[in-house]
């Protein structure tokens, strides 16, 4: 068991898989960092730093500093997955992700269908999403719930040091192209970290807490607000189920569906608008398999319609607060 | 050309409204009074106002992630920008964009951008609209070294060529992208004007630390762009004084390197030293004006600090015209 930072659970799990599989390969904006300058190589390494020292230890070839061209860069990474190389592309804000768009959702996503099952792109494309930092409508997006409903991606949102571990593992494992999620607020966080040769599964859910009365689903960052609301209850008496779903695509209905069944009530929390989201997919599962189940109307704590604002008051009422979520719990709880 | 007394005092001005702009923020973001990410565009102020003091507002301008200086040469607000840039619902955008999104369409300036590589597109239709309107005014997109590597950039290029779009691809070579050396990241290596020439188009080059090299250059190409010949480019070299964002560490930096780029390659000490030298200006002018923008600087500041700030009931406010 080792306690380690999130960054570095991303950082010493890539670094881990160079060593032991020569095909994988890293590459990005300023993943090495000060590369043509005085500095020189490694004067970063990596904006968040999940690349540090990887440049000494790989060299170049497995270490590719890029141009700023994200288009290329993801391009890139399917060309060398498609050419059997295990390519780790980083998209740095995921943001960035409009500029690379063909090239995940119409060339990566689609090469294994499109070829009749005949190739596998093991692309994974990194980057680090999500609001709290006052940086305005093109660094602060989640992209979770458009790549979602593309099919072909494997979709993955871990919310904890281990389980950026265990599921990046499981998709350096795997043989499909992977968009893993990073929150730029968990960069920082620290947490237990099990040693030995390990993986998650993708598609299984983790409780996070466990309640009779109420569940409440969510992915990321959204997590541990979900478990401040539901730490707020329980000191009424009142019990949560909170649910990590660690991965959208696939996703863990069966977790979901199980608690419903018990709880009667369900509050979804997203940090995406609400429309076409990871919050109204849930809830029409739930409206859909486990209707007579349900006690109460589901609520969904989610972000407005609406860009990400920059200033500090206006982002800190478009993102969804523990306060929030308790307030909606509190709704559905109060109902009939 | 010779410029008057009253250009040079303006260009002065308006340079040092920048730097002091930069320097000020610099200050209240490490104290932790402004939020967000900015960059800050001291070292580079001759290159917005050699080829901003062209410009009228019916010029267009698209600008970059380090805005600040455009927008200033281009006659944004400063007042509305300090607001903008501390968060306040008086901002030229409400709050809503902050230092990275500061835009002004009222005065020809359509955005800073925090995506790189995003205006150049941007400005071959604003561009392609001049046209339209046939009235001889132009769209100019600034970008940088690590820009110019973007897929939207050559797009751009080529489009301006085919469809004679008067569009102006201002090079800003700061010799970085971040933390990397354009030296890496440019593989014409030294050079990003020939890319543009390769795409069929007249290209110029200068030091971007001049004042009058870029405004000699700049009445030139826009002469040669206003005359309906298509599209330009210009390769300014330059020098940024901070990091590439508040709190950058600057490993990537040579020993001395800040030192030496702040004594040798600042514009506003060339422009004193060229112009008190030839005896255009004295001294003093130019002292005046820097105690000037000093107060006006700290003016608006102030009024940034008591400026009220958006509530919630903001938020959904200007998602659209009507929905
Ligand atoms: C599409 C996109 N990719 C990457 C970034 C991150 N980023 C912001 S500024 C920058 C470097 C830009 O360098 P340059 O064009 O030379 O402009 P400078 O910062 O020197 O003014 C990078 C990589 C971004 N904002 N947008
Ligand atoms: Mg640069």
């Amino acid at each position: 068991m080792a306690k380690m930072m999130y960054r570095d659970a991303v950082r010493s799990t890539i670094f881990e898989a160079m060593e032991r599989d020569e095909r994988v390969v890293v590459l990005g904006e300023d993943v090495v960092g000060g590369m043509g300058t005085a500095g020189g190589p490694e004067a970063i390494g990596g904006i968040w730093s999940t690349s540090t020292g990887f440049y000494d230890a790989f060299g170049p070839d497995r270490v590719i500093d890029t141009p700023i061209s994200e288009s290329a860069i993801v391009g890139a990474a399917g060309g060398l997955a498609l050419a059997g190389k295990k390519p780790i592309a980083e998209l740095m804000f995921a943001d960035f992700i409009g500029v690379s768009l063909d090239q995940i959702w119409n060339q990566i996503a689609k090469f294994r269908y499109m070829f009749g099952g005949k190739s596998t792109c093991p692309a994974i494309i990194r980057m680090a999403y999500g609001g709290g930092f006052n940086a305005a409508a093109q660094h602060s997006q989640s992209v979770h719930h458009f790549l979602t409903a593309m099919p072909g991606l494997k979709v993955v949102m871990p919310s904890t040091p281990e389980d950026v571990r265990g599921l990046l593992r499981e998709a350096l494992r795997g043989d499909d192209p992977v968009i893993f999620l990073e929150h730029k607020a968990l960069y920082g966080v620290t947490g237990e970290v099990p040693d030995g040769d390990w993986t998650i599964p993708f598609g299984h859910a983790r409780l996070t807490r466990a309640g009779q009365d109420l569940t409440l689903v969510a992915t990321g960052l959204m997590v541990s607000r979900c478990e401040a609301a539901a730490d707020a209850l329980a000191k009424d008496g009142i019990g949560c189920d909170v649910i990590d779903l660690r991965t959208t695509s696939p996703m863990d209905e069966e977790a979901i569906l199980d608690s419903v069944e018990v709880t009667g009530r369900l509050v979804v929390v997203d940090e995406a608008p609400q429309r076409c989201s990871l919050a109204t997919d849930i809830s029409a599962l739930v409206a859909q398999k486990a209707f007579a189940s349900l006690k109460a109307p589901i609520e969904m704590v989610t972000a407005p319609h609406s860009p990400v604002p920059f200033a500090l008051e206006l982002e800190q009422a478009y993102l969804p607060s523990a306060a929030k979520i308790e307030a909606a719990a509190r709704k559905v709880l109060g109902y009939r | 050309m010779q410029l008057s007394r009253e250009q040079m005092l303006q260009a002065y001005r308006r340079m040092k409204i920048i730097r002091e702009f930069e320097e000020r923020l610099h200050i209240d973001i490490a104290t932790g009074a402004i939020a967000g990410f900015t960059h800050l565009y001291c070292g580079q102020e001759a290159v917005a106002v050699g080829v901003c003091e062209h410009l009228d507002t019916d010029d267009k301008i698209v600008s970059t992630h380090r805005g600040h200086g455009h927008c200033l040469a281009k006659g944004c607000d400063v007042d509305g920008m300090m607001k903008e840039i501390w968060g306040s619902r008086e901002g030229l955008c409400k709050g809503k964009g902050g230092s990275m999104h500061i835009a002004d369409v009222d005065v020809g300036m359509l955005g800073a951008n925090g995506i790189v590589g995003a205006g150049a597109p941007i400005a071959v239709g604003a561009a392609l609209a001049a046209k339209l309107d046939g009235k001889g005014k132009v769209a100019i997109t600034f970008s940088g070294d690590g820009a110019c590597n973007q897929g939207t950039t050559f797009e751009a290029m080529n489009m301006a060529v085919v469809t004679k779009a008067p569009c102006i691809f201002v090079f800003e070579n700061n010799h970085y992208s971040e933390h990397t050396g354009f030296e890496y990241a440019v593989g014409t290596q030294q050079d990003i004007a020939s890319r543009a020439e390769a795409f069929g188009m007249r290209v110029w080059r200068a030091d971007g630390t001049d004042f009058f090299a870029v405004h000699e250059t700049m009445r030139e190409l826009l002469e040669y762009v206003r005359a309906g010949n298509g599209p330009a480019a210009v390769e300014f070299d330059t020098e940024r004084f901070f990091g590439h964002f508040e709190g950058d560490p600057q490993r990537y930096r040579g020993e001395g390197e800040l030192d030496r780029i702040r004594e040798t390659r600042d514009c506003l000490k060339k422009f004193r030293a060229s112009v008190v030298s030839a005896k255009v200006l004295t001294d003093a002018d130019l002292d005046t004006i820097d105690a000037e923008v000093l107060d006006q600087i700290e003016a608006a500041v102030v009024a940034a600090r008591a400026a009220p700030r958006p509530t919630s009931e903001d938020v959904l406010a200007d998602v659209y015209v009507a929905y």
